[in-house]
């Protein structure tokens, strides 16, 4: 190992850009490819699963396209089913699991622990390619056959009839499940196993407990998908008859089966987000987090409580009565943690000195989305307005203002957040901005009209629908292409940063976590030694530095202890 | 490894700190993916204690196709192999190269052992035309419409105005009966699967039965496997003498695998094997 | 590492000493002999309680491995916690599974005799 060639720090001034770092450590594919460095790793991450979201998004506007006039427009209903199908299952799979974690968590959170990589370097590159495989199954499965079953893959639809689209998919979702326990395995250790000096759980930033939290479900929830869709496969090629009610076996158990890993799963989707919007709300505030332990064990208990309320996706799926209770009484009690969250989100912004910066523009669009998303959830946890809504528009747009309003956004925000500190180039905050706006508009458009057609009854995951909601549909498919432009005006200015966009200091935003000191981008060790952690949320401990461009820290500065 | 560098630690990774760090780091991640797999196998479990609470006179009748014996005899192999594993790691502590290296061949061997039990025990199974899933008609009427029936002994416990439609069976269950020829307490009528008496739904749920097993033992072998291509991996790397008292991560965590590996059989055995 | 280093870190390092052989051949012992014994209940037929006498006879063979074998009692209490956590996780699987299929299991039985009687 090389020395890095780190040039003498000035004692006020930290070290802002390396000439050599860990974009240009080493060259040729292959150093890619076969990089234990989980900066590059999560780089790769970002790269597959941009792709994967680009790829879902098509999807999305075919279906958009589809339902813009009542009949049948361009699609058949078989190919409907199939574009749906592929929309979620790619989204799902392919995007929101990994997106936060794999992409994001794996460049930012040894950083952010001032530690040199992750606990297992090779099993995080190992999980990277059970990525690329499954993901790998699943174009074969585009591109060969037709899957039509929905993302769920609920039996018996999934085990009869042309089932071979289901093998491929499912071994690919097998192997995209491995891929994210080895992430939250890695995780997991390394959090417990890498923090710096003085780092104790109580100091712990709170993006590194929402991994924390996402990494216990991660371990307990997706083997149990993993061993269903082995089950499934079983199903469907031997005919095993544990899911086929023809051979005495029971498709109900296999929505409990599913559901038990994916309810968490859907957990697993916003508690990452959850804990880049409270690293962003508090730095763009410029304001000490408030209520910082109930934000840390408010994500703890969302990952315990996750495993509680499964049996709300089985409300009309013959589900006895007696669980429909117990179900939906503790699925009421899993808003109050997330509710914790907003409100302390909201308490932090109050007073705080706010900078609508591009990341805290998604935030605080994050937390408008969330809430309308959260809060519609409860419509369906009651069982009497659940049998009405279940399989309408409503519950369409319920999870989207979840996952594409919460867990998207979120993305965004931490993508803008930490994008200086993983290219080490500035974005122009104009176009950025317009991008976020646009987006946000796009998707209330998109959206907001799917509560109310699924209030008046139209169905999901169908391909056409009466004339009475045309104008709904029309909306939706309006919003959808200005979201869509939205996210152009996105990607354009991030790309364009990369060629053109002007040097970013180590600390351009005035955040106290520790990645930010190492320079941007950081060199291939990181941090030469680990550095002493205090306080993640003490603004004070950094101040504005004309002549860096950014914020540096302050000499001699003496911590205020609280009491 | 480029990214080792630590100079007299040959296999000391660059971000840990001391050897304590690397071992300790490592045991967390090897427990935490224990407990993956007990998750894993819970859907299994989960199966199987669904269709037992349900179906427990099938899961009686349908136990009794499995070899008591032979299952005795792999549970024995497998809690040898964890003596072994122990005993390696114990080795390992201390330095012993040339016992780690004993205790690894003879886990290994266990292990091979287990395998080859689970081989006759499934050829066996196959050959009666017990195969995993498979059309419910192929079952009844390949396998037991032969007369190799008999060596199937299976009870159906009927209820009282069963035994009419019995006598209409005619010579299968006797046949079955004289196979049989245990000594059960209760009036149980013997049937061969393919007897008509034996309604429709109850030879579903045998099916079952066996594709449970089948899933179980599978995936416990499969498991057994895996910890074979380990544990040889780990006895190539003792005998370079790779190990040593402050470097056997390895050794233990692998040990960890495989004595989970028994755990899970432990479990297995008396479920599929056991049920009178 | 030194012997008087080991000795100096104390308590950290209580994985590190090797289990005395006469504990683990000890286990091995118990443990045949317990499977010696499910095997041996199982030639009666004790009703009702044939499955709560097998279980129980497995999971003290299973704590055996464990805590012995496996060196969780002489290990991080952490490492305790994670593996019997994971098992409340299973328990809550399984038995709300266990629960809601028992109680629409009526619904499945009266099913099937509609379709035997079309038959």
């Amino acid at each position: 190992m090389t020395q890095v060639d780190v040039p003498v720090i000035a004692p006020d001034r930290p070290v802002q850009h390396l000439d050599h770092n860990y974009i240009n450590h080493s060259k040729g594919i292959l150093s890619w490819l076969l990089t234990l460095d989980h900066k590059r790793i999560g780089l790769m991450y970002l790269a597959g699963i941009s792709a994967s979201f680009f790829l879902g998004g098509l999807f999305a506007m075919a279906i958009r396209l589809e339902l813009f006039a009542p009949g049948m427009q361009f699609m058949s209903a078989e190919q409907y089913n199939q574009v749906f199908t592929l929309h979620g299952a790619v989204m799902v799979f392919l995007f929101i699991i990994p997106g936060i974690p794999a992409a994001l968590g794996n460049v930012v959170l040894p950083l952010m622990l001032g530690a040199k990589d992750v606990a297992f370097p090779r099993l995080n590159l190992g999980s990277f390619y059970l990525w690329i495989s499954g993901a790998g199954f699943f174009v074969y499965t585009l591109l060969t056959k037709g899957l039509d079953t929905g993302w769920t893959f609920y039996t018996p639809y999934s085990t009869t009839g042309n089932n071979t689209a289901v093998i491929s998919a499912t071994f690919g979702v097998f192997l995209l499940g491995f891929s994210s326990i080895f992430t939250g395995l890695n995780f997991l250790v390394t959090i417990h196993k890498m923090r710096p000096p003085g780092m104790t759980w109580h100091k712990l930033p709170l993006f590194l407990w929402g991994m924390y939290g996402t990494a216990i479900m991660q371990i307990l929830a997706t083997p149990v998908l993993g061993i269903t869709l082995l089950l499934l496969i079983m199903e469907s090629t031997l005919g095993i008859g544990i899911f086929d009610p023809n051979k005495g076996g029971d498709p109900v158990l296999y929505q409990h089966f599913f559901w038990f890993y994916s309810h968490p799963a859907v957990y697993i989707m916003i508690l990452p987000a959850m804990a880049v919007i409270s690293e962003v709300i508090a730095a763009f505030s410029r304001k000490h987090i408030f209520g910082y332990r109930m934000i840390a064990y408010s994500s703890v208990s969302i990952a315990l409580l996750s495993f509680l309320v499964w049996g709300h996706h089985m409300f009309v799926s013959s589900e006895s009565t007696l669980a429909t209770l117990i179900f939906s009484a503790i699925t009421f009690s899993i808003a109050i943690p997330s509710a914790i969250k907003v409100f302390n989100w909201l308490a932090t912004l109050y007073k705080g000195s706010v900078a609508l910066n591009t990341p805290m523009l998604y935030a605080l669009e994050f937390i408008w989305l969330f809430t309308i998303g959260g809060l519609t959830g409860l419509f369906l946890a009651v069982l009497s307005t659940d049998v009405a809504l279940h399989d309408t528009y409503f519950v369409v747009a319920h999870f989207h203002y979840v996952m594409v309003g919460g867990t998207l956004f979120a993305f965004f925000a931490g993508l803008h957040y930490w994008w200086p500190k993983m290219t080490g180039k500035m974005y122009s905050e104009t176009s950025s901005r317009l991008g976020s706006i646009v987006a946000f508009i796009g998707f209330n458009l998109a959206f907001f009209p799917q509560f109310i057609m699924g209030s008046r009854g139209m169905p999901r995951r169908y391909a056409d629908y009466k004339p009475d909601f045309e104008l709904f549909h029309q909306l939706s498919s309006v919003g959808t292409a200005i979201l869509g432009v939205g996210l152009a005006i996105v990607a354009y200015s991030l790309v364009r940063s990369l060629f053109s966009g002007k040097k970013a200091p180590a600390n351009p935003w005035g955040s106290a976590t520790i990645e930010w000191e190492c320079p941007s981008p950081p060199p291939h060790h990181n941090f030469d030694h680990p550095p002493a952690a205090t306080d993640p949320y003490d603004m004070e401990r950094v101040e504005w530095n004309e002549e860096v461009g950014g914020y540096v820290p302050v000499q001699g500065y003496r911590p205020v202890v609280h009491h | 490894m480029s990214d080792h560098g630590h100079g007299d630690k040959p296999f000391l990774a660059h971000h840990f700190e001391d050897e304590d760090h690397q071992f300790d780091s490592g045991k967390l991640g090897i427990w935490a993916f224990l407990v993956t797999e007990v998750l894993f196998f819970s859907g299994l479990f989960c199966a199987y204690a669904i269709y037992r609470s349900m179906h427990p006179d099938v899961f009686q009748y349908a136990a009794q196709a499995l070899d008591t014996k032979l299952g005795a005899i792999n549970t024995s192999v497998l809690i040898l192999s964890s003596l072994t594993a122990a005993w390696a790691v114990r080795n390992a502590q201390l330095g012993q190269k040339k016992a780690l290296c004993l205790n690894l061949a003879i886990t290994i061997a266990c292990a091979f052992g287990f395998m080859g039990i689970k081989y006759l025990e499934y050829s066996h199974k196959i050959h009666l035309g017990i195969i995993p899933g498979n059309s419910t008609e192929q079952y009844l009427d390949g396998a037991f419409g032969e007369p190799k029936a008999e060596q199937v002994a299976f009870v159906v416990p009927q209820e009282g105005e069963g035994e009419e439609q019995h006598a209409a069976g005619g010579e299968h269950a006797d046949d079955a009966a004289h196979a049989e020829g245990g000594g059960q307490d209760h009036a149980h009528e013997l049937a061969p699967w393919n007897d008509p008496a034996v309604d429709g739904i109850q030879k579903q749920n045998l099916a079952i039965f066996f594709a449970i097993y089948y899933c179980m033992t599978g995936l416990h072998g499969i498991h057994v496997l895996l910890g074979i291509v380990v544990l040889v991996w780990l006895l190539s790397r003792a005998l370079r003498g790779h190990f040593t008292p402050t470097y056997y991560g390895p050794i233990d965590f692998a040990a960890l695998y495989w004595h989970l590996v028994d755990l899970i059989w432990i479990y297995l055995f008396p479920l599929l094997y056991l049920i009178n | 590492m030194t012997a008087t280093d080991h000795a100096a870190h104390g308590d950290h390092h209580e994985d590190h000493h090797a289990l005395p052989l006469w504990m683990l051949v000890g286990t091995w012992g118990a443990l045949m002999g317990l499977t010696l014994l499910t095997v041996f209940s199982a030639q009666f037929d004790l009703g009702a309680f044939d499955l709560p006498i097998a279980m129980g006879i497995a999971t003290i063979k299973a704590m055996l491995v464990l805590l012995i074998f496996m060196h969780l009692g002489f290990d991080k209490g952490f490492h305790s916690l994670l593996i019997f956590g994971s098992l409340l996780f299973v328990f809550l699987f399984i038995s709300f599974t266990l629960m809601d299929r028992g109680q629409y299991q009526g619904d499945i039985t009266v099913k099937d005799s509609e379709k035997l009687l079309s038959d």
